[in-house]
């Protein structure tokens, strides 16, 4: 009984580490620009077509493999931020809602030209590691590994670097941070493509031990929004804790009742959060 | 009187931004609330109309102790107010503005009479040749007129007006206050927050006076600018009562 | 100004009213089809709008009245042989009853976080009735074919079924000018340019809010009630597609939000457009690409609509175009 709800919680865990990468590319998007990005899902499906396109074609290593995903991921928040967010970035809230879904729809609608529905995997195995009486799957620690490394370079990038400064300033205040002479559209579309980025990273992470298709980031899309609630809207480091929270959630529930409730608490939860604590289980008051 | 307020505390996390403010307003006057940037003035005004509930204190409005009740509640009492940022609903027209003031107000009337009500308000301010404009087209001035209206299709006892001639140019400053001393005269109760100095002591029976959330003078508008403590608070600004008294 | 003198308010009525008069004249199968599903966004999305665009509360998710009405109406009628009239009418009731527990809590969110915790609520409901037995869980629920005997068969039960939502769709369309233009109207739109100065000016936000949830929750109770019934089973897949939720957002969108026309001609042209693509040789395989890039093209360039944009440019049509 313990083992098996050790090996569980472990499970999620790792897997919580990749969805709060995922999680925290939304949570940043929002926090420095109040959008909530509805292309965050199809995003995190490109990266997984991404790194798989590399390795099927050009046989590259998935995991440096991430390295390109996460420009291209950048590169993709760019281009949705200076087609479809720009315009409407002072608008009411259903303005840059409908116009990220629009994009949702485009990129779905390509993709499933393009690659079908049919499900792909990347066949790149690593075997298992033991540890005591846990049996872990590599890719899944390389995943954490990849997760961490990823969230540490935000890290240092958000506190330690001008540029990542003058992205914290625009998020407290734009107004303020403009009358200060950083220029605030730059700052918005880099924010964007950084947040698409850790979708596509997450995506590629995700891709080496699921199988997956064009439609296959919806899930995590939702996903991310509970975490984003139970870390706190617009802030990283809550989603990372947030990300850890759900996939602990996910791996225990399993032990107690159905895996089909698995939804019916994480949406509970969600719900409840936002109505009790909406500043999230890390906010102030 | 008409409007007691008793003790009134309010903090904000740990900013304390009203301590222990204590007046009383009788029927038919004008009260200035006058003080520096950041004073409170205008978070009294949101306690005393309920969009703030007081830490600590009372607010007795007719006699009845309405503290804590919700805006909405305070409005049909008999409180009406107009804000120092308007914000006309910018999809109706001039007219259905001021008749969501009638309809919800005190007198709560039904639409077709509110319409009527809202075209007497909207002649008192002298806005009624635009009633059937898009309310978006107005100028500032306008607007503020409108925000006026609003308050007084409202049929109110107590009128709270926050900075009504601020953004005005001197030409519009002058019939502004004949229209707010002409809403007196009907027996409206009006407390005012103003920065222009010469409009409020001229048009103000009475004068209070908050400094970082506390009352620090009360009295006619002659004593309150001759006060020390009332200099002090605008910078020792020596040349104020001067300046004050030239009209 | 008595309403039944306004053009503004029989013009969606008559053309909705000659509309499915000719589908039920001309009897065929195919056009009542085409005709059924144009209905159903046309009342959802008006449905719809009753919330977003006279309180400005965008809800998400909200097809999850559209499922668990539906589910209920359906259960009402296939498990415990209501009448197809009442187990519909029993599919809105509970709707309206969940909008307004749900609403007392959720409408205190504003913006961003409303919208999140309908699309919460919506995947909640979700899982839940995938899990809850007697609406048959993850398999759904299906007809009994004794149902489709009260109405004369099964081909009788679905001209029936079209006559009801038509019914539908045509009081939906009356509550909606209704609301604008009363009294109550006028506190939700007060409530939507300003929630505070709304209060400050004596608007009951809380309570006004939430009859116009229940009100926006009613109707979709009905209409996923007739929806499933025509269908011959219900599950929660179908039941609270989030996809689904967001065209009926669009459909608003493209008409013009706030405007009683605005969702007629929305769900009607965004479902003429879908079956063009979806029939043309050239975008046959891109056709939600295409429908992707009109939506934001309309977003960027025409945010207030169509019914809106005419309303801005020729204001004398603004008694018309209600």
């Amino acid at each position: 009984m313990f083992s098996q709800l050790a090996s569980s919680l472990t499970d999620g865990l790792l897997l919580g580490f990749v969805y709060g990468v995922a999680a925290m590319g939304l949570t940043l998007i929002w926090g420095v620009m109040s959008v909530i990005n509805l292309a965050h899902g199809p995003v995190i499906a490109l990266g997984m077509f991404a790194t798989y396109l590399m390795f099927t074609l050009l046989g590259v290593n998935p995991y440096l493999a991430l390295v390109p995903v996460a420009f291209f991921g950048l590169l993709m928040g760019f281009v949705i931020y200076g087609v479809a967010v720009h315009r409407v970035i002072n608008a009411p809230h259903l303005s840059s809602l409908l116009a990220t879904f629009a994009v949702n729809m485009i990129i779905i609608g390509l993709g499933t030209a393009i690659f079908s529905t049919s499900p792909q995997n990347i066949d790149f195995p690593l075997g298992s590691l033991e540890i005591g009486f846990l049996t872990i799957p590599v890719t899944r620690l390389l995943a954490t590994a990849g997760a961490v490394l990823f969230t540490a370079a935000l890290y240092l990038f958000l506190y330690f670097t001008r540029t990542g400064k003058a992205v914290r300033a625009v998020a407290n205040n734009r107004r303020a941070a403009e009358l200060m002479g950083i220029p605030s559209s730059l700052v918005l579309a880099l924010s964007f493509g950084l947040g698409t980025m850790l979708a596509a990273v997450a995506g590629g992470l995700i891709a080496t031990f699921f199988p997956f298709t064009i439609l296959s980031g919806g899930p995590y899309e939702l996903k991310s929004f509970v975490i984003c609630v139970l870390g706190g809207l617009g802030n990283p480091l809550g989603a990372l804790l947030g990300g850890l929270i759900l996939g602990g959630l996910e791996g225990l529930i399993p032990t107690f009742m159905p895996v089909s409730w698995v939804p019916v608490v994480e949406f509970g939860l969600f719900v409840l959060v936002l109505l009790v604590k909406p500043s999230g289980l890390l906010g102030a008051k | 009187m008409i409007l007691q307020v008793q003790d009134v505390t309010k903090r904000f996390g740990g900013l304390q931004a009203l301590t222990e403010v204590t007046f009383d307003l009788p029927e038919g006057q004008i009260l200035g609330l006058i003080g520096p940037n950041g004073a409170g003035k205008t978070t009294l005004f949101n306690v005393i109309n309920g969009v703030y509930a007081p830490n600590r204190g009372k607010v007795i409005f007719r006699g009845e102790d309405i503290t804590g009740l919700p805006s909405y509640e305070v409005a049909r009492r008999g409180m009406a107010r107009a804000h120092q940022v308007v914000r006309p609903l910018t999809e109706l027209t001039v007219r259905e503005n001021v008749m969501v003031g009638a309809c919800f107000g005190r007198e709560g009337h039904s639409l077709g009479l509110a319409a009527r009500k809202a075209d007497e308000a909207l002649a008192q301010v002298g806005l009624v040749e635009r009633a059937d404009q898009p309310s978006g087209n107005l100028n500032v001035a306008q607007k503020k007129r409108l925000e006026l209206a609003r308050a007084l299709a409202a049929r109110p006892y107590l009128l709270l007006l926050d900075e009504v001639l601020a953004g005005l140019n001197p030409s519009e400053i002058t019939p502004m206050m004949e229209t707010i001393r002409s809403i007196r005269d009907e027996g409206i109760t009006i407390l005012m927050i103003e920065h222009v100095m010469q409009a409020i002591m001229s048009i103000s029976d009475r004068i209070i006076v908050l400094d970082y959330g506390q009352l620090i003078a009360a009295g006619k508008p002659e004593e309150v600018a001759n006060n020390p403590l009332v200099i002090e608070a605008y910078l020792g600004d020596p040349d104020m009562t001067a300046r004050l008294m030239a009209e | 100004m008595k309403f039944w003198r306004q053009t503004g308010f029989w013009l969606p009525l008559v053309l909705v009213f000659l509309w499915g008069g000719a589908v039920l004249v001309l009897r065929q199968d195919t056009i009542r089809e085409t005709a059924f599903t144009v209905l159903m966004f046309m009342a959802l999305a008006s449905s719809l709008n009753i919330l977003l665009g006279y309180t400005g509360y965008v809800s998400f998710g909200h097809i999850v009245f559209f499922g668990l009405g539906g589910y209920t109406g359906f259960y009402l009628l296939s498990e415990q042989g209501w009448p197809l009239y009442l187990a519909a009418v029993g599919g809105g009731a509970l709707s309206g009853l969940i909008a307004l527990l749900v609403g007392l809590a959720v409408l205190r969110l504003r913006g961003a976080y409303f919208a999140l915790a309908t699309i919460g609520i919506n995947e909640a409901a979700r899982a839940f009735v995938s899990n809850f037995g007697p609406f048959g869980g993850a398999t759904g629920m299906f007809v009994n074919f004794s149902a489709y005997e009260k109405y004369g068969g099964a081909g009788q039960a679905l001209w029936t079924t079209f006559t009801f939502l038509w019914i539908t769709t045509l009081v939906v369309l009356v509550v909606s000018y209704l609301v604008k233009h009363s009294r109550f109207g006028l506190g939700l739109q007060a409530i939507r340019e300003d929630e505070d100065a709304a209060m400050v000016m004596g608007v009951h936000a809380p309570r006004a809010k939430t009859i116009t949830y229940v009100i926006s929750a009613f109707f979709p109770g009905i209409i996923g009630t007739l929806y499933f019934f025509k269908n011959g089973n219900v599950e929660p897949g179908d039941a609270f597609q989030l996809h689904m939720s967001i065209e009926m957002l669009v459909m608003v969108m493209l008409g013009g939000m706030g405007t009683v026309l605005g969702p007629m001609v929305g769900a009607t042209a965004y479902q003429g457009l879908r079956g063009y693509l979806l029939t043309s040789p050239i975008f046959k395989d891109l056709h939600l690409a295409v429908a992707g890039l009109i939506l934001l093209l309309i977003i960027l360039f025409v945010p207030a609509g169509a019914v809106g944009w005419v309303r801005g440019r020729i204001p004398a049509l603004r008694k018309v175009l209600e």
